[in-house]
């Protein structure tokens, strides 16, 4: 199968490689995929205190498609709100990349993986203002 | 050293210098060009006897009689005539064929293909290696089986069946016994009297000769009785009309008396470059060797890496010709069905190389494949994060995935 170029160039330099730690409050991680269906990402991003992404981090097990699909999304969050971020569709990844039907599956996943981080997230966040709100209650 | 470097001689080989020149010669005005089926003149007579020159030269590769052997346009139409052509000539007899899953499409497209006709197929599993064990096909044999058709090497795995112990279970009950040979003539031993094979196929393209050619051996005694499958001219004894492709046959006739002459020499090569690849690739952690270890043609090396995904390795190693079992060179998202079939993670399967070795391959190519292989594998797993979780020491089997 021949790639675009940008594939090939996400592929070869991919961006934002990594981990961030999962244990701060303001980092939210997506996994998505199975290794039984040959594609997992995970994709982490970190927020400041308005909600902005900060940073973002990816690993991807699967496709160069796949690859390429995780490594623009990282480069696309930053500087986006939660909202922004997960309104991103896989259409526009794969359109970005040029990729062939047999690869729309991969800019899905992507989509996937940024909801999940945020839902991570948001989730987390929940968690820290009830806990907070039972605190000052007491 | 050119690159891409060839690796895939599994999939085709290109032509031998020798061959070639041999094909050339029965092209053009100056040259053999009669049709073999001309009786009156003598541009069939010698085209006939070029023919029956390299009907020789493959019955000799084999230890067949050369009135055994009928021209196809290669293994996939010998599969469909062997086995669709004892199966409806015996179809009063019996409607059952037996197969093995890891078979070539060619094999289990045509059983698919009887069942849509009314035929009952057993399809055998193999061990995780790849090998059909022969108490399981005298198990599978019942009253009503005409046909048994298995593969002697697995084009993915390279394993290798025990010939010999299957034919000689078929031919004590009388069923007829057909072997895929597309992978293995030419290149490992093969004699159709001592191993008790019915039917044969064979194909000039694996072996240093050309595309759209191959044969199929069939046993005159006891005579192995087919139907047609091509209809016309009655050639090959009404087995297969159709003009015979001349350049063709005599290229494939050369490549096959050249592979006869040259076995030892090629398997040697074969043997020794092997050794050199696996022992290159040991440094890598997390590898499976998937076939069988010494039961096998050692051509084909069939390699898993773990946590690093088929298709994004092939990417890295642009500069060679090696194919995957992954899901994604193709458009099903489903793995290989050989590899499936051995009982491998699929995750495993995603993540398998097939190198295929040959006559041309050099020491050189495979030192550079080496170090390709070991920066690829490297630099894909620190992107992988199923990597990750394995140096975390994290079981991945128990994880519960989010499928898609």
């Amino acid at each position: 199968m021949a790639y675009t170029e940008k594939v090939i160039d996400h592929y070869e330099n991919p961006r934002n490689v990594g981990k961030l730690d999962d244990s701060s409050e303001n980092v939210g991680t997506g996994m998505v995929g199975a290794p039984a269906c040959g594609d997992v990402m995970r994709l982490q991003i970190q927020v400041d205190d308005e909600g902005v992404i900060q940073d973002a981090k990816f690993k991807t097990y699967g496709c160069g498609s796949a690859i390429a699909s995780s490594s623009l999304l990282t480069e696309w969050v930053k500087g986006r709100s939660l909202d922004d971020a997960e309104a991103i569709k896989n259409t526009e990844i794969a359109a970005e990349l040029a990729l062939p039907p047999v690869k729309i599956h991969c800019s899905v996943l992507a989509e996937d993986a940024i909801k999940a981080a945020v839902r991570d997230l948001r989730a987390k966040r929940e968690r820290t203002s009830e806990l907070e709100t039972e605190g000052k209650a007491e | 050293m050119k690159t891409p470097i060839y690796l895939d001689y599994a999939a085709t080989t290109p032509v031998d210098d020798r061959v070639a020149a041999a094909m050339v010669e029965c092209l053009t005005t100056s040259g053999n060009f009669g049709n073999p089926a001309s009786r009156s003149h003598q541009f069939g007579w010698e085209a006939e006897e070029a023919v029956e020159t390299a009907r020789a030269n493959v019955a000799a590769l084999i230890n067949a009689d050369p009135r055994e052997i009928v021209w196809t346009s290669g293994a996939t139409e010998s599969d469909n005539l062997a086995i669709k052509g004892v199966a409806y000539f015996n179809q009063k007899k019996g409607k059952h064929v037996i197969t093995s899953k890891i078979e070539h499409k060619a094999v289990l497209d045509t059983c698919r293909q009887l069942e849509r006709d009314g035929f009952e197929v057993t399809y055998l599993d193999p061990d995780e290696y790849g090998i059909v064990s022969p108490e399981k096909v005298a198990k599978a044999i019942r009253e009503d089986t005409t046909v048994v058709s298995i593969m002697h090497v697995n084009n993915e795995l390279g394993s290798l069946n025990d010939l010999a112990a299957i034919g000689k279970i078929c031919n004590e009950k009388s069923v007829r016994f057909h072997v895929d040979a597309a992978q293995s003539a030419g290149k490992v031993e093969i004699d159709v009297e001592a191993m008790h094979i019915d039917l044969l196929s064979l194909s000039a393209h694996k072996i240093y000769g050309p595309k759209g050619m191959g044969a199929l051996f069939v046993r005159r005694k006891p005579r192995v009785r087919l139907e047609a499958q091509i209809h016309g001219g009655g050639h090959e004894r009404g087995m297969r009309s159709g003009t015979l492709p001349t350049h063709q046959i005599v290229g494939m006739g050369e490549a096959f008396r050249l592979a006869k002459e040259d076995m030892g020499k090629d398997l040697e090569h074969v043997v020794a470059l092997r050794k050199r690849l696996l022992d290159g690739l040991s440094s890598i952690e997390e590898t499976k060797l998937n076939g069988h270890e010494s039961q096998n043609y050692p051509g084909i090396i069939n390699i898993s890496f773990a946590y690093v995904e088929g298709e994004s390795l092939l990417m890295a190693l642009k500069d060679m010709a090696v194919s995957s079992g992954s899901a994604c060179t193709s458009a099903s998202l489903e793995p290989s069905y050989v590899l499936r079939a051995l009982g491998l993670d699929d995750e495993l399967a995603h993540s398998s190389i097939r190198f295929s070795i040959g006559r041309f391959t050099t020491e050189e190519e495979i030192d550079y494949v080496i170090s390709k292989v070991e920066n690829a594998v490297e630099r894909l797993r620190e992107l992988s994060p199923l990597w990750d979780m394995f140096k975390e020491g994290i079981d991945l089997s128990t994880v519960e995935w989010a499928a898609h």
